[in-house]
């Protein structure tokens, strides 16, 4: 619950915050108020379809969230619509509230795993229509990820030409469970469309392909769908990395979202030696996996990693050796929020808190300086 | 020193004919059935064996028991040794076949290589694809001295922590027997939550991943709660991702224990409790420094167990199979008492 406190006493606070460290979010999720909100985005034939199919993903993965829509018990707008979709109560209670300076949004309705591929671009379409007018124009503050079917390339990699040049899309959106490994060639137009626009690829949380959410099959609880989603992240990047991706497209930059950061440093070892011992088979790799991770990752802090002790925090930090790429995100409005007052402890440097809170995403995203 | 990862090898399929029924030596003959369809272990990638483990008698490095003997136990002067058959008839989706498979390699085994060196001892094949047919060959062949083991492939078709596995674990439990969760498998499903990857180096450098959903099932479905006696043994998958996936599972426990109510500790205590690590591969951090504090973190002196992994080759030299990024003073632990208390030797 948000904690209610005096004006006075409110404008403190901010200010005390404010004068601490600028605040940049990077995993705000919106959501369409009503289904309806969505068809006049869809040209006619598309909006008959939504209306006789409803989205039709892959199903047979329901795994009963730990609450509705994810969401925070609080994050239920006063206006009665689904949590996020109230963009007022959202500068409310995010971005007045910590005062933020940017926050981008991250659309996570499931245009990128539709079945019918074509209704996935129009719906993606759709989407991104309504973000910059429902979103982008009325709050400068916010900016986006573009929304893309990204299980086809070709059709991914036209709709980020058609919005990319839009300054409100800063990143382009794809979930970490898809059908094929991100390094696989089906998803290559969709990297040349990134560089083209100079739009770091986001690979968020979640996604259901079809595929069983671990390597030994499906498990049974939401808490293993949840607590397991980093074995996701490994295989992505371990993929990205082995096929080749960032020899073929120098100028691509990724970012992990809600994936978590500790099991990197181990990962790398772990490609580092793999590498060496079975070199001849990815002859177009030009460096050290490891090289290859520092060079072109960055990663959000949602949800903070929490070691037992605090030393072992420290310890991660250097192993990781990436102080620069760690962004800052509360994924707000869901459950796991991380607040800006208290995920980075206060015990790490001031420069490290900086960096991490805004200035990394703020050279990653071009934000101007405050 | 006890090595807790040491591959005997079947020479091939044929073998087994002599403990096979005739119904299943005519289905072989007349299929032309090769065995399980696994490839963990491409043979020209050099990992499947280190130069000079390719026995003088001829046969696959680990085939023939006097050569093995000879590389491990007496060259490595180890005071014993576990073998561990990685032949997955969990791939032979015929489970009765499977099943006739795992009865024929474990009598080889008994007759082979537990009678070739009283310093040996070896795990269980059998067809976890069905456990009750599973649980069958653990009685069967349980109550002998020198089986530790029940041994399982990481990819499964089903997460080990599901009901499903109930009686795997309730006889290897009768027999005291430990639960091995070793590097491999093809059990149908893609090896990654992903899909299916493009080369073997993502593979092979991905089953960690695997076994990280194994360790996550286990303690979910709440498997150590219903066999608070069971030991869970994970054999050459690493070890050094361990600490960020005890934070992690703690973590997640916190905020969404209410769907496992039944989990009543902290998920890293479990751990603590009923899982022990091989040591090799040694997936080292580049600074010896940083081993130590992995070590810490996970209380690596409690559960690493000391493994050459011989044949296989993560390593050339053979006094390599100790790597030096450990400091001495854990090598009582990791090096024999860990295996010994564990196993119960």
């Amino acid at each position: 619950m948000a904690i209610a406190v005096e004006p006075q006493t409110r404008d403190r606070v901010v200010r005390r915050r404010r004068s601490r460290t600028a605040v940049i979010d990077c995993d705000i999720h919106n959501a369409l108020p009503s289904d309806e909100a969505i068809r006049q985005y869809l040209p006619r034939r598309w909006r008959n379809h939504h209306r006789m199919f409803g989205l039709r993903g892959h199903i047979g993965c329901e795994y009963p969230r730990a609450n509705p829509n994810a969401a925070r018990h609080d994050s239920w707008p006063p206006s009665g619509l689904p949590a996020g979709s109230d963009l007022d109560f959202m500068r409310e209670q995010l971005l007045d509230e910590w005062d933020m300076e940017f926050g981008i949004l991250n659309c996570l309705i499931g245009a990128g795993r539709q079945q019918n591929l074509e209704f996935g671009a129009a719906f993606s379409q759709g989407l991104n229509d309504w973000q910059i007018e429902a979103w982008l124009e009325p709050e400068p503050r916010l900016r986006a990820s573009v929304v893309i079917p990204y299980e086809d390339g070709e059709l991914s990699a036209a709709e980020i030409d058609r919005v990319g040049n839009h300054p409100g899309f800063v990143q382009v959106l794809v979930a970490a469970r898809t059908q094929q490994p991100l390094g696989r060639r089906k998803y290559w137009k969709m990297y040349e469309a990134c560089e083209r626009h100079d739009l770091p690829l986001g690979i968020h949380f979640g996604g259901n392909s079809g595929q069983p959410l671990t390597g030994g099959g499906w498990p049974n609880h939401y808490y293993e769908d949840h607590a397991g989603m980093p074995q996701a992240f490994q295989s992505q990047v371990i993929s990205l990395v082995t096929e080749g991706v960032f020899e073929r497209f120098p100028g691509l930059k990724v970012v992990l979202i809600e994936g978590g950061f500790a099991w990197l440093p181990p990962l790398m070892w772990r490609l580092d030696r793999s590498w060496k011992r079975l070199k001849e088979e990815v002859p177009g790799l030009s460096r050290l996996p490891s090289e290859t991770i520092r060079r072109h990752f960055w990663l959000t802090t949602q949800p903070m990693e929490e070691p037992p002790r605090h030393e072992y925090l420290v310890q991660l930090l250097e192993q990781l050796d990436m102080d620069d790429r760690l962004l800052f995100a509360t994924d707000y409005p869901h459950w796991d929020f991380d607040s800006p007052a208290q995920a980075i402890p206060p015990s790490l440097p001031r420069e490290f808190r900086r960096g991490v809170m805004s200035e990394n995403a703020r050279s990653l995203y071009r934000f101007e300086a405050a | 020193m006890i090595d807790c990862d040491i591959h005997n090898q079947l020479p091939s399929l044929e073998t087994l004919v002599p403990y096979l029924e005739e119904h299943w030596r005519a289905y072989i003959r007349e299929s032309a059935f090769v065995g399980p369809d696994v490839n963990d272990y491409p043979e020209g990638t050099g990992i499947p064996a280190r130069p000079g483990t390719t026995p003088p008698s001829g046969g696959p490095p680990g085939s023939d028991p006097g050569f093995l003997c000879a590389q491990t136990l007496d060259a490595w002067d180890l005071e014993l040794g576990i073998l561990n058959c990685t032949y997955w008839v969990q791939s032979v989706h015929n489970e009765y076949l499977a099943s006739a498979l795992a009865t024929a390699i474990n009598t080889w085994q008994a007759e082979h290589w537990l009678t070739a060196d009283s310093r040996l001892r070896a795990s269980l094949v059998v067809p976890s694809q069905n456990p009750a047919l599973a649980a069958q060959e653990i009685d069967r062949m349980g109550h002998h001295p020198g089986f530790v083991q029940v041994i399982l492939p990481v990819r499964s078709w089903t997460p080990y922590g599901n009901r499903r596995f109930d009686p795997l674990y309730e006889a290897a439990l009768r027999h005291d027997l430990v639960v091995g969760i070793h590097f491999g498998g093809s059990s149908g499903n893609p090896p990654t939550p992903c899909g299916w990857p493009s080369t073997y180096l993502e593979e092979y450098a991905g089953m960690s991943q695997v076994f990280q959903s194994q360790v996550l099932s286990l303690i979910s479905e709440g498997t150590f709660d219903r066999y608070p006696g069971l030991r869970v043994a994970l054999i050459e998958g690493g070890f050094t991702w361990m600490p960020s996936l005890m934070w992690r599972l703690d973590k997640e426990w916190r905020g969404l224990r209410r769907d496992i109510p039944w989990v009543k500790r902290p998920p890293s205590e479990y751990i603590r409790e009923h899982i022990r690590l091989t040591l090799q591969p040694v997936d080292a951090p580049p600074q010896s420094r940083q081993m130590l504090e992995i070590l810490e973190q996970m209380d690596g002196q409690d559960l690493l167990m000391y493994s050459s992994d011989y044949p296989h080759r993560h390593y050339d030299a053979p006094e390599e199979a100790l790597p030096d990024q450990l400091p001495d003073l854990h090598w009582d632990r990791i090096g024999t008492e860990n295996a010994r208390e564990f196993y119960r030797l």
